[in-house]
């Protein structure tokens, strides 16, 4: 078999779970359309466009902050350096990690106040730790040969972090961003209860006059949402992941 | 050329410390390989890794033609040295060309000579360039591997290679493919070797020197013929085994034995050539029960005559004609 057609099946395979929730998402619709709740949904078009907007900047800024300062704590936390310090401080995150984010959220109302401040930056911390957790684990999970050839042959110490050991320790790394960016998604409607606005306003507001069709027109969005995030960072992780170190690329 | 003065490694520990490497002394010339042999924990490993200095020496020098290692950036010092590892260390994340082009990108080649190189490297150490350029070190084999790891420590034509057990992790029988490979091509390459290796019989095969550890200390450093045949002390004598002259007929040849021919010379004896190893000769000795072999050249013509008496001499008086095989003090 050559190498294309054997990454064209890869591909495919990797495609099969979002060809799987695509059928389901038809079949829900065809369930909507046929109930009748579609032209209620509907109804809100307006209130989705201009409060989808606003989840996204929630998602986007909270998350984006995340990334980069959760790889960034992740490579410090695992340089020699630290090496004291490191495990306690993940210690400390994971602890950190087991608080609800509703209480995170909470926490940050009483500090910050209400607003979308307050709420990005609850976001921001609860999706910061498991892209540092994952960073970290990943870094350190490099074999100490790899580093030991890498020295040996007169890399310098950037050099090692940027060609040797970030990319052994993509895959990693990326599987901590799609974790934290699936809490991200899924926490960001808990944002509205501290006034950060997004799609949660139509859900819990949906919830309280029991509006179906109000709720769903909020909730089906934040799924939509979620499952293309999910689809950019798992596209992101099957390119970006040299084919040497992927695993979704060797089997 | 490589030269080692009172090197020493001492590790701190909580009652004081002892040398892991103690005042080890002596010298490489250019284009030999030197063996470092050893049981494990004896420090020849240590000893290899401050010549790049991975390690940092307690106290002592390496020169390294005539130069002190200890005035150059250790970074810049690695660039000139290449290093083989027993656990072969290729980068995953990067393709056999990629791999094999670390250093000479770090020397800022441009990509044509870079690639150039690699082919040229792969086709050296009998891997198809076109085949496997483009691979990635989870598609090769064991043997492939370390072939490129050596590629890839020859990458920017370094003129001393230091190579830590490079051929451990490698089956037996690959084993001695790559180490007849490795004795090839540093025929016409010549580097300046410096070998790690606990194995007594691939430090006979490969060695021009051998330097025998024993706790931190340098037992002896002699030429392999001299280490077998006159070991320093019971340490050394016991390490290389009670079959020590088998071991040594490998590294002589029937030109180091055979005389003249003369017109006694039996016309019907077995016929060995003048690079053949005693091995063979012992081994005719005693199939054929012969005392004399004819040697003969690529021609077929006689060159001369080997007895037994002339084996029996050179094994009990070891070659001096290797240069000092004492370690400097």
């Amino acid at each position: 078999m050559t190498t294309a057609t054997r990454s064209w099946e890869m591909r495919q395979r990797s495609l099969l779970p979002y060809a799987v929730l695509a059928a389901i998402a038809l079949a829900i619709v065809w369930v909507l359309v046929a109930t009748g709740l579609w032209n209620d949904i509907l109804r809100y078009r307006k209130d989705i466009i201009y409060l989808t907007k606003q989840h996204l900047v929630l998602v986007a800024v909270s998350g984006g902050a995340a990334i980069v300062t959760g790889i960034g704590l992740g490579i410090w936390l695992s340089r020699p350096a630290m090496a004291r310090y490191a495990e306690a401080t993940i210690q400390a995150v994971n602890m950190a990690t087991s608080i609800p984010t509703l209480g995170k959220l909470a926490l940050m109302m009483t500090l910050l106040g209400i607003g979308p401040l307050p709420a990005i930056v609850g976001l921001w911390i609860a999706t910061l730790l498991p892209i540092v957790r994952n960073t970290y684990a990943g870094l350190r999970a490099v074999p100490a040969h790899l580093v030991d050839a890498a020295q040996g042959m007169g890399m310098s110490p950037r050099a090692i972090l940027r060609r040797v050991e970030l990319p052994n320790a993509l895959f990693v790394i990326f599987a901590g961003i799609r974790t934290a960016m699936a809490v991200n998604v899924g926490t960001a409607p808990i944002a509205f209860l501290i006034g950060g606005g997004g799609l949660g306003e139509l859900i819990f507001t949906g919830i309280d006059l029991q509006e179906y069709g109000m709720m769903l027109a909020g909730a089906i969005p934040t799924a939509l949402l979620a499952v293309a995030v999910d689809f950019l960072f798992g596209q992101a992780q099957y390119w970006l992941v040299p084919r040497g170190v992927n695993p979704l690329r060797n089997s | 050329m490589i030269r080692l003065e009172a090197l020493t490694k001492i590790y701190p520990s909580s009652h004081g410390g002892a040398a892991s490497v103690d005042r080890v002394s002596f010298e490489v010339g250019a284009g030999e390989t030197c063996v470092l042999l050893g049981p494990s924990g004896c420090g020849k490993t240590t000893t290899l890794r401050m010549i790049n200095r991975l390690v940092a020496p307690t106290s002592g020098k390496v020169f390294i033609d005539g130069r002190d290692t200890s005035a150059v950036d250790p970074v810049e010092l690695r660039r000139t040295i290449g290093y083989v590892i027993q656990q072969i260390g290729l980068f995953p994340n990067m393709t056999v060309a990629e791999n094999i082009g670390v250093v000479p990108r770090l020397l800022n080649w441009d990509r044509p000579r870079m690639r150039r190189r690699a082919e040229e490297l792969l086709a050296m150490l009998a891997l198809e360039p076109a085949e496997f350029l483009d691979r990635y070190p989870n598609e090769l084999s064991g043997g492939q591997a370390q072939r490129v790891g050596v590629a890839r420590a020859l990458a920017a034509d370094p003129p001393v290679l230091l190579m830590d057990e490079p051929f451990g992790a490698v089956d037996p029988v690959n084993r001695e493919v790559i180490q007849d490979e490795f004795l090839r091509m540093q025929k016409s390459l010549r580097k300046t070797v410096l070998f790690v290796s606990h194995d007594i019989d691939e430090a006979v095969k490969m060695a021009d020197r051998i330097a025998i550890f024993r706790a931190g200390r340098l037992e002896q450093y002699a030429a392999p013929d001299e280490l077998l045949g006159r070991p320093a002390n019971d340490f050394v004598a016991g390490f290389v085994g009670s079959d020590r002259t088998l071991k040594r007929l490998r590294r002589i040849t029937v030109g180091d034995v055979m005389s003249p021919p003369d017109a006694a010379s039996a016309p019907d004896a077995p016929a060995v050539a003048p690079g053949d190893d005693l091995r063979r000769v012992v081994t005719l000795f005693l199939e054929r029960g012969v005392d004399v072999l004819r040697c003969v050249d690529a021609g077929g013509r006689l060159v001369g005559v080997v007895t037994r008496k002339a084996v029996a001499a050179r094994l009990a008086a070891p070659a001096n004609g290797n240069g000092p095989g004492a370690p400097l003090r």
